[in-house]
């Protein structure tokens, strides 16, 4: 026993183990559950969104930032998962090339300006160097196509490089497609997924809205071949496209989420500029206001000389005779000529909105009101002293008014034509998820939720406010990595809810927003 | 025979030692074998650490104690909501020692120390979920100690010296949850400073009232690590007017708390010996970590520490089965000074469970080889560290932690 006893100090280190253990370790199989359904390969279909496309390009930490990829992280602390594989692009530039020439823009970064002031700004701190003509070898998990509408998932030929100049092929399918006449959803059903996302139908009004409005509403044309890229989809096609990819999908045998298409609108693309972002002083809203009673008077003039009677050209005339208050007023913007509108113009509603891009330099020196030069103040002038213009000087006059063009813009039809499309296309996605039994990911909720007031997080309210907010990048279309945290936290909540799973879902607090750099030209 | 069964189920129920906050109790085999008691025992040079006092009660004109140890320890963090691990991959410290007493007098005895109370390397895996508050530390302090120990009667003596410490602290975090530069490599901050160091004292006192009775006395003071002028070296940082950090200097203080020990030690049946002691370490000191940068336009990193006094409770057992050998064994109750809601990653310990046992083995009259080790069970436990700001709102960050360490240690004793 004694020759022993030296021995028990071995033999404790024996039990011991150096490595601290958790009771319950979450890295262990069983912790969380796959429930009743395999996310062992996963695949997911879309568009930007799902490629991870922000602050207006695709670039390497925006792929690794995509929901896809957030998600599949998260499914394998779940179960063993095949590794979840992106067609990664070369740099965090983001500008593509076509054989050397660049095709599409770098990334755009926060850059602070000599005053002080932030402002997005395109990326110059290195050269793009993502070729499209190098073709990558997949299969790839995340089949994201950035631009892709419904009906291009199943479009053949939408990867073939021929097609890029003239708008019928996609250069990032291009970079990734199996072979040039291969579908989207041809090389992503050809991967025998066991779980599948589908975020699809967004460019179906996007395009149309960001273009202003100055694409088609398609709606009753059922050929979208014949469709222009900045039109809206005919929810007809729309839903055909869309059936045609989940009974695909679903015949593989795999499960799966869809997920809605949110509002266009409530983007900062859209909600940045204000329609009444024409802030006057008291004496220039009298000099306009005096402008648009000068105009009215100078229309029903014209008209009765032109033999309208008098009351009814003063009836037309009078919509003319705008009012201008000191402080915020709203912008006028041009709409087309008709017998009610004979000049073509009219001040915005309430709801109309303007577009991120619009010139606002341009704004603040007359556009989407009134240039008022001085031979313009001259000639009012004269009407003022009850002198009667020229022609010519009342033709200066209406001249002078310089509404919104369409493409700036989102009138109340456009609004009308994209909700009624989103509509229609959103009952189809639920729809179609109720009667195959997949997962409906309410994002339309969420985002809405973020534009109205905000989704808070561990440090603070995640918004849709421009730069600020969190939730946008830099391009006020798509997400920030934080942004695409909450989509993949909202999808994850859908699959546990639909096929009782318990996947984990991410902090978004962890994840960045927007991009500092002044790297810029 | 029973005796043995005794130790044996003493040293197996018996379990752990080792200290809260950045104090590292491994100050002598002999006394960590027993739970590092030593406060009231009379055993070896390792009194020059315990209680100079005592130094002048050891019966040979010159005594050395030297050893070291190898301490692995690492700690594991999960948040079950968002299925986040990670796990320490800290290198092995080598904390070490050395005692000398020699006997000028029969009243007075001369010594030497140096010691590593105090020290930290934690290392995590960098960008880990809580790297905004840590990715790696590594804080080292050696106290260089002359000593006298003066025999006031048979019953009570004094003992005590002036303390010299240098340290070093290097210590990497990222700047905050997400700042990155444009290839998305996270913004991070080295700060190291070394040579650092600055005077303390120790005095003690022993008092013997029996022969198999000894009770002991020992205090520590504070010691402030004042680093000046220390590097600041910032990575990854965007190119932005809005995120100014260039590489600078900074100022920062690091304590190094006070240390109260009493207790005693009881001899019975001839070959064994009982020891208890307790500390009290004065952490309260610790209420936050600033870092003053140079540079005015990089704010200053404020981390708020609020630790409190915290005790530990040591009980030592030593048999001596024969002339060559010498069983120990022990177990100490370690209190966390760290509060609730100021558990930081950087020093990720709660109370401990420890466990210890050791032997030396006699070669010879003169020379002695000790060996001992500790075992540390750390309770698992849910914390956080709630004062983290971003956009001046708090953001907690916390999660279930459980530490281990383990740590074998070896060491010679030498007497003339």
């Amino acid at each position: 026993m004694k020759n022993y006893i030296k021995y028990l100090p071995f033999l404790a280190l024996g039990v011991i183990s150096c490595e601290p253990e958790l009771d319950k370790p979450v890295d262990e199989a069983g912790f969380y559950s796959n429930g009743e359904t395999d996310f062992s390969n996963y695949v997911a279909l879309g568009n930007s969104l799902t490629a991870g496309y922000a602050d207006g390009a695709l670039y390497l930490t925006g792929q690794e930032n995509s929901y896809p990829n957030i998600m599949a992280q998260q499914f394998a602390k779940v179960q063993e998962i095949q590794s979840f594989t992106q067609p990664l692009v070369n740099d965090n530039a983001g500008g593509l090339l076509l054989a050397g020439n660049q095709i599409t823009n770098n990334r755009r970064v926060l850059a602070f300006g000599t005053d002080g002031a932030p402002a997005p700004r395109i990326y110059t701190g290195m050269q793009p160097t993502t070729d499209i003509t190098n073709v990558l070898s997949g299969p790839f998990s995340n089949m994201g196509v950035p631009g892709a509408k419904s009906f291009h998932l199943i479009t053949p030929n939408y990867g073939d490089i021929s097609g890029v100049p003239v708008g019928s092929a996609n250069p990032y399918f291009v970079r990734f497609a199996s072979t040039p006449s291969s579908t989207v959803l041809a090389d992503a059903a050809a991967q025998n997924p066991t779980f599948f996302s589908v975020f699809i139908g967004n460019n179906d009004i996007l395009s149309f809205a960001t273009s202003g409005g100055v694409g088609v509403d398609q709606t009753g044309n059922l050929d979208p071949s014949t469709y222009g890229p900045n039109d809206i989809t005919d929810p007809q096609v729309f839903a055909s496209a869309y059936s045609t990819i989940v009974s695909t999908m679903v015949g593989t045998g795999a499960d799966g989420a869809l997920v809605n298409i949110p509002n266009v609108t409530s983007i900062p693309f859209f909600t940045t500029v204000p329609n009444n972002a024409l802030v006057l002083d008291a004496a220039t809203a009298a000099n306009l206001t005096g402008f648009f009673q000068a105009v009215a008077g100078i229309f029903a003039q014209g008209a009765i000389q032109q033999g309208l009677d008098a009351a009814t050209a003063q009836a037309v005339a009078a919509q003319y005779a705008l009012t201008f208050s000191a402080g915020p007023n709203r912008f006028l913007i041009d709409v087309p000529v008709s017998q009610t509108n004979p000049l073509g113009f009219r001040q915005m509603t309430e709801e109309e909105l303007l577009v991120l891009t619009i010139d606002q330099a341009a704004l603040a020196q007359g556009y989407g009101s009134v240039v008022l030069t001085p031979e313009v103040m001259q000639v009012l002038g004269l009407l003022q002293t009850g002198g009667q213009p020229t022609p010519e000087q009342a033709q200066l006059v209406l001249a002078a008014v310089s509404g919104v063009d369409d493409k700036d813009a989102l009138d109340k039809d456009e609004l009308t034509a994209i909700s009624t499309a989103q509509a229609s296309y959103n009952a189809t996605i639920k729809a179609l998820a109720q009667a195959n039994g997949l997962a409906f990911v309410d994002v339309k909720v969420t985002l809405d939720q973020v534009a109205n007031g905000g989704i808070p997080y561990d440090a603070g309210m995640l918004t849709s406010q421009f730069v600020t907010g969190g939730a946008f990048s830099l391009d006020g279309v798509h997400p920030t990595p934080r942004g695409y945290a909450l989509v993949a936290n909202t999808i994850i909540d859908a699959i546990n809810a639909t096929y009782n799973s318990t996947v984990p879902k991410v902090n978004i607090g962890a994840y960045g927003t927007v991009t500092l750099s002044n790297d810029v030209q | 025979m029973k005796k043995l069964l005794f130790l044996a189920v003493f040293m197996l129920a018996t379990a752990v030692t080792y200290a809260g906050g950045y104090r590292v109790s491994l100050q002598g085999q002999r006394a960590l074998a027993m739970g590092h008691t030593g406060v009231a025992v009379v055993n070896s040079a390792e009194l020059g650490f315990f209680n100079p006092a005592g130094l002048v009660y050891l019966e040979n004109k010159i005594n050395i104690s030297v050893g070291g140890f190898g301490v692995f320890s690492d700690v594991v963090y999960q948040n079950e909501q968002t299925g986040d691990v990670a796990r320490t991959n800290s290198p092995v410290g080598t904390p070490l020692y050395l005692y000398a007493s020699y006997k000028v007098t029969d009243w007075l005895t001369a010594g030497l120390s140096v010691y590593t109370p105090y020290g930290s390397s934690v290392e995590w895996e960098d960008d880990w979920a809580g790297s905004h508050l840590v990715n790696n530390i590594d804080l080292a302090a050696i106290y260089i100690q002359p000593l006298l120990s003066f025999k006031l009667n048979q019953y009570f003596s004094v003992g005590g010296g002036p303390i010299y410490v240098t340290g070093s602290v290097n210590f990497n975090r990222n700047l905050n949850r997400t700042l990155s530069d444009i290839d998305g490599n996270r913004s991070e901050v080295t700060v190291d400073a070394s040579g650092v160091s600055n005077w303390g004292w120790s005095a003690s006192a022993m008092f013997s009232p029996a022969d198999n009775l000894r009770i002991g006395f020992n205090y520590r003071s504070e010691i402030i690590l004042e680093a000046k002028d220390g590097e600041a070296d910032f990575e990854n940082i965007p190119n932005s007017p809005a995120t100014p950090f260039a590489d600078t200097r900074f100022d920062a203080e690091l304590p190094l708390p006070a240390e109260l020990t009493v207790g005693l030690s009881y001899e019975f049946c001839d070959k064994w010996l009982f020891a208890f002691d307790y500390n009290m370490t004065f952490w309260s000191v610790y209420k936050s970590l600033d870092i003053d940068f140079a540079n005015p336009s990089i704010p200053d990193s404020k981390n708020l520490r609020m630790y409190e006094d915290s005790s530990v409770y040591r009980f030592g057992l030593q048999y001596e089965t024969n002339d060559m050998f010498t069983l120990r064994a022990g177990y100490y109750f370690d209190e966390s000074p760290v509060q609730e809601g100021f558990f930081a990653p950087e020093t990720p310990r709660n109370d401990s469970n420890n466990f210890t046992a050791g032997l030396s083995v006699n070669v010879n009259d003169h020379f002695a080889i000790d060996a001992s080790f500790l075992y540390s069970r750390f309770k698992e436990v849910n914390a956080s560290y709630d004062s983290y700001l971003e956009n001046g709102q708090a953001v907690p960050f916390g999660g279930t932690y459980k530490s281990s360490a383990f740590v074998p240690g070896i060491g010679i004793t030498y007497k003339l």
